[in-house]
């Protein structure tokens, strides 16, 4: 089945097969848009995380808690999976379906990676530590910032899979490519947000305390 | 059934006009309320816990539920045709905004039925706004019922971003659209930067108050003064988001009725963006009194002063527009002509305002609340009347009677200054914003009563704007494409009410106010830019309308998630999060359809095009 959509994909569909319907286009514009509403909701958590980051109260602070080689590990995984969605785009783009789905495949299982280190990092935290939600405003605003972004997560997580089954479905489409195509560029904007996490949350807490 | 799945612009337009009309007579019913409270001293008319609800509602209601709806009515209904497009860029989506502010602003009204509406103020400073001192869920329902209302204005705003850059008909460029769909334009981008700070704060808010986070508590480290920055960061922006859509229907009303193209076009616009970007810098001229310090207060105060500047800029241009020009006095022009001294006054007074010393004085007197209300109201609410009078034939096929309109603007705006003109000079003598009520013969007596007086008039003068509409509605439909006479935009170019598909072919455009251009040169149509041919329409569907109900189920579950009601079922449903699962469920199962089933619209063929009528 793959292989023959992969033959018309290539036969009928235009190069950037995305762009290639008004939809398509009005799609991605507002999608760039709808990035750039999110990028004010990452600043302002940003924002009210530098605010309140040494306001620890009785609770631990930063530089007791976190642990940089488990979030690099995490940060690794993160930016491979954008390299794999970009792999993904680039699939597409030569019209080889059954690469695309694989190098989707291979992106959900990495952000399901990441996800996995994130629940055990924060379970560490509550059992360990006691450091949850109510400790300190220092703690209510890492897990509203850090959780946000892993709540970005798991939507991708859930997009791309739908995706993957749609494809597999359907095949490559001018319908079904703009969706693979904002799908990347959500996934990229997640990863993006995860390098300012780990700077200002992880590095500044951990090294500059 | 018809009107729950509808995706055509012109009928969510009818939807967002007849909703936020409805929450507008709530608002105002509230706002006379208070004014009843307030006419003599000492009354005991409401309580001081009713009288906190009212005024927190009053302004909430009116801002989030009443004028921004009624502002995306007029968008709707306009935009799409003046750039000469058939649709928005994303129908579904803008009936899913439009879902989400009806059951946002649904969910947040409850709360007078569920045991008490929030009492923190429409700004819901912390700490007033914390569980210790709003022990009911009212500031529940005002962060939840808001996150879901906003969600449909951030919605609205991207579409029309979108629409407004994608879909203008072949010609017309950037600096070609009416002014209207200008404002709209930078309203929307400015949507797009506002909106997603004040959904952090209200997260921020809902975790105080819900999961027990430390944000605004200041035994936990907290600091309540962030919610003022993250509050007004996005709250002053939101009041320019509310008077530059007035802005757009001013400059096409008194351009239409001077019969003269608008003066300065070109400094409109840069006009319009720079009012905008100094929008977003001016923010803490709301805390010059929570001590920020002179430095801060010097540098708030000097960007808030130049907002001025191009706002004077457009006042001049309006005036230079009617200078030698043969002005139609109906009530549109009424109505726009009576905004600009208004609104002048309401910028004076907001100078008065951003000087930090003066502010000292001022702040939280009721001279602020005269200052807001000439801009909101007096600015605002004048330019909405104008624009429901100068489109009306065009989204109804009727024109609303002249003489009663006439009577309804002369109400209104007399009964609009006897209010708000005195609540200055009360202000000045050191009456305080949101006090319940004041000792006699402190100087506050008779201008306290004046101003319900004539709150009460303009009260009558909305009334007689319904009884218009009303009577109105029995006229048959049949007005022409252009029943003023001095159409200058697309949208008179076509049937009113517009059909189904607006544009039978898109049409060419060969210069600012397009329509009037070519009328000026002889012909009677739009030269069309496309063959006639057959026309893709997008499906009527329901999710929209589903995932709102999702969001609000989802809602309801979260505030209630620590109650104990005494109902172990119940208990087990609430607390354990599953009325919460069962709403996002809903709302995230319904968008899987909507990916999985690709909608692929339907046409309306060449031989068909005549026959559809117009619709309304
Ligand atoms: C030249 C333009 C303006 C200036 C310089 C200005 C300045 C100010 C200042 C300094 C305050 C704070 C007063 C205080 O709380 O002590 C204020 C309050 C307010 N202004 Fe303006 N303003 C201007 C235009 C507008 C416009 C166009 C609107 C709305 C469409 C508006 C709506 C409001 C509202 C709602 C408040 C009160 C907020 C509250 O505390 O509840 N203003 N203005
Ligand atoms: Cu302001």
């Amino acid at each position: 089945m793959t292989t023959l959509h992969a033959e018309q994909a290539t036969n009928k569909l235009p190069h950037e097969p995305e762009k290639a319907t008004l939809e398509g286009r009005n799609k991605i514009l507002g999608f760039w848009l709808f990035l750039a509403g999110e990028a004010v909701l990452f600043g302002t958590l940003f924002a009210t995380f530098l605010t309140l980051r040494n306001q620890v109260a009785d609770g631990p602070s930063a530089s007791e808690l976190f642990s940089l080689p488990i979030t690099a590990v995490a940060t690794l995984i993160l930016l491979v999976s954008s390299l794999t969605s970009v792999f993904s785009i680039q699939a597409m783009h030569r019209g080889n379906v059954k690469s695309l789905l694989t190098w989707l495949t291979v992106t959900v299982l990495l952000g399901l990676g990441f996800l996995g280190l994130e629940i055990y990092e924060f379970y560490e935290y509550v059992t360990h530590y006691g450091y949850g939600m109510t400790t300190s405003a220092f703690s209510s605003s890492f897990y509203t910032l850090v959780g946000f972004h892993g709540a970005h997560v798991i939507f991708g997580i859930c997009w791309i899979s739908l995706l993957i089954g749609q494809v597999a479905r359907k095949g490559l489409t001018v319908v079904t490519a703009p969706k693979i195509y904002v799908s990347a560029m959500y996934w990229h904007f997640v990863d993006v947000v995860w390098v300012f996490v780990f700077t200002v949350v992880y590095l500044l807490g951990k090294v500059v305390g | 059934m018809d009107w729950l799945t509808t995706v055509d612009h012109k009928k969510i337009a009818i939807l967002y006009l007849i909703a936020g009309g409805f929450f507008f007579g709530i608002g105002g019913i509230e706002a006379l309320l208070i004014r009843v409270q307030l006419w003599k001293p000492m009354n005991t008319f409401v309580t001081a816990q009713q009288f906190n609800e009212l005024i927190t509602m009053h302004g909430t209601t009116m801002i989030f539920l009443g004028v921004m709806p009624i502002i995306f009515a007029i968008m709707n209904a306009v935009i799409p045709l003046q750039i000469g497009a058939r649709d928005v860029a994303f129908p579904f989506l803008n009936s899913l905004g439009f879902w989400t502010f009806l059951f946002g602003g649904l969910l947040l009204n409850l709360s007078w039925f569920m045991g008490g509406a929030p009492d923190g103020g429409w700004t819901a400073y912390a700490p007033l706004s914390s569980t210790t001192y709003s022990t009911t869920h009212g500031v529940d329902f005002y962060t939840i019922g808001l996150q879901i209302a906003g969600l449909g204005t951030l919605i609205g705003g991207i579409n029309f971003l979108a629409t407004i850059i994608t879909m203008r008909a072949p010609g017309m460029s950037f600096m070609r659209m009416p002014m209207f769909t200008w404002t709209t334009f930078v309203t929307s981008a400015m949507i797009l930067f506002a909106f997603p700070a004040i959904t952090v704060g209200l997260v921020l808010l809902s975790f105080d108050r819900i999961l027990g986070a430390n944000f605004f508590n200041v035994a936990g480290g907290g600091n309540p003064v962030l919610w003022q920055h993250i509050f007004w960061i996005f709250g002053h922006p939101e009041v320019y988001i509310l008077i530059l859509p007035a802005f757009g229907i001013i400059s096409e009303v008194v351009s239409t009725f001077s019969r003269k193209r608008l003066f300065g076009y070109s400094s409109m616009v840069f006009a319009t963006i720079l009012i905008a970007f100094l929008g977003f810098m001016v923010w803490a001229h709301h805390m010059f009194t929570t001590g920020m310090g002179p430095v801060a207060n010097a540098l708030f105060a000097i960007a808030t002063m130049l907002i001025a500047v191009p706002t004077g800029i457009k006042i001049f241009n309006w005036l230079f527009t009617m200078w030698g020009g043969q002005i139609t006095f109906n009530t549109a022009n009424l109505f726009a002509i009576g905004f600009i001294p208004t609104f002048v006054m309401g910028g004076v007074t907001g100078v008065m305002l951003g000087s930090a010393p003066a502010d000292y004085q001022f702040h939280d007197t009721y001279f602020v609340v005269a200052h807001f209300h000439y801009v909101i109201v007096g600015g605002l609410v004048l330019g909405l009347f104008s624009g429901l009078h100068y489109w009306w034939p065009k989204m109804f096929g009727r024109v609303l009677n002249e003489t009663l309109g006439k009577i309804e603007f002369w109400t209104f705006i007399i009964g609009f200054h006897l209010t708000f003109f005195l609540q200055h000079f009360l202000g000045l003598v050191g009456m305080q914003r949101r006090v319940f009520t004041y000792l006699p013969n402190q100087g506050f007596d008779l201008m306290n009563m004046l101003s319900t007086v004539g709150a009460f008039l303009m009260g009558v003068g909305v009334i007689l704007f319904l009884v218009n509409v009303v009577i109105t509605a029995r006229k048959p439909v049949g007005v022409e494409n252009d029943p003023w006479g001095d159409g200058r935009t697309l949208e008179w170019a076509i049937p009113s009410p517009p059909p189904e598909y607006n544009f039978k072919q898109l049409p060419l455009v060969r210069g600012i106010d397009a329509y009037w251009k070519e009328k000026m040169a002889g012909n009677k149509e739009m030269t069309p830019a496309e063959p006639v041919g057959s026309i893709h329409m997008p499906s009527p569907t329901i999710i929209p309308f589903v995932m709102s109900v999702g969001l609000f189920i989802a809602g309801l579950g979260f505030m209630f998630t620590t109650d104990d009601f005494g109902n172990s079922f119940l208990n087990f449903l609430f607390n354990n999060y599953i009325v919460v699962i069962i709403g996002l469920g809903i709302t995230f199962g319904s968008m899987i359809v909507h990916s999985l089933y690709d909608d692929a619209g339907w046409h309306i063929e060449p031989e068909e095009i005549d026959g559809k009528g117009a619709e309304a």
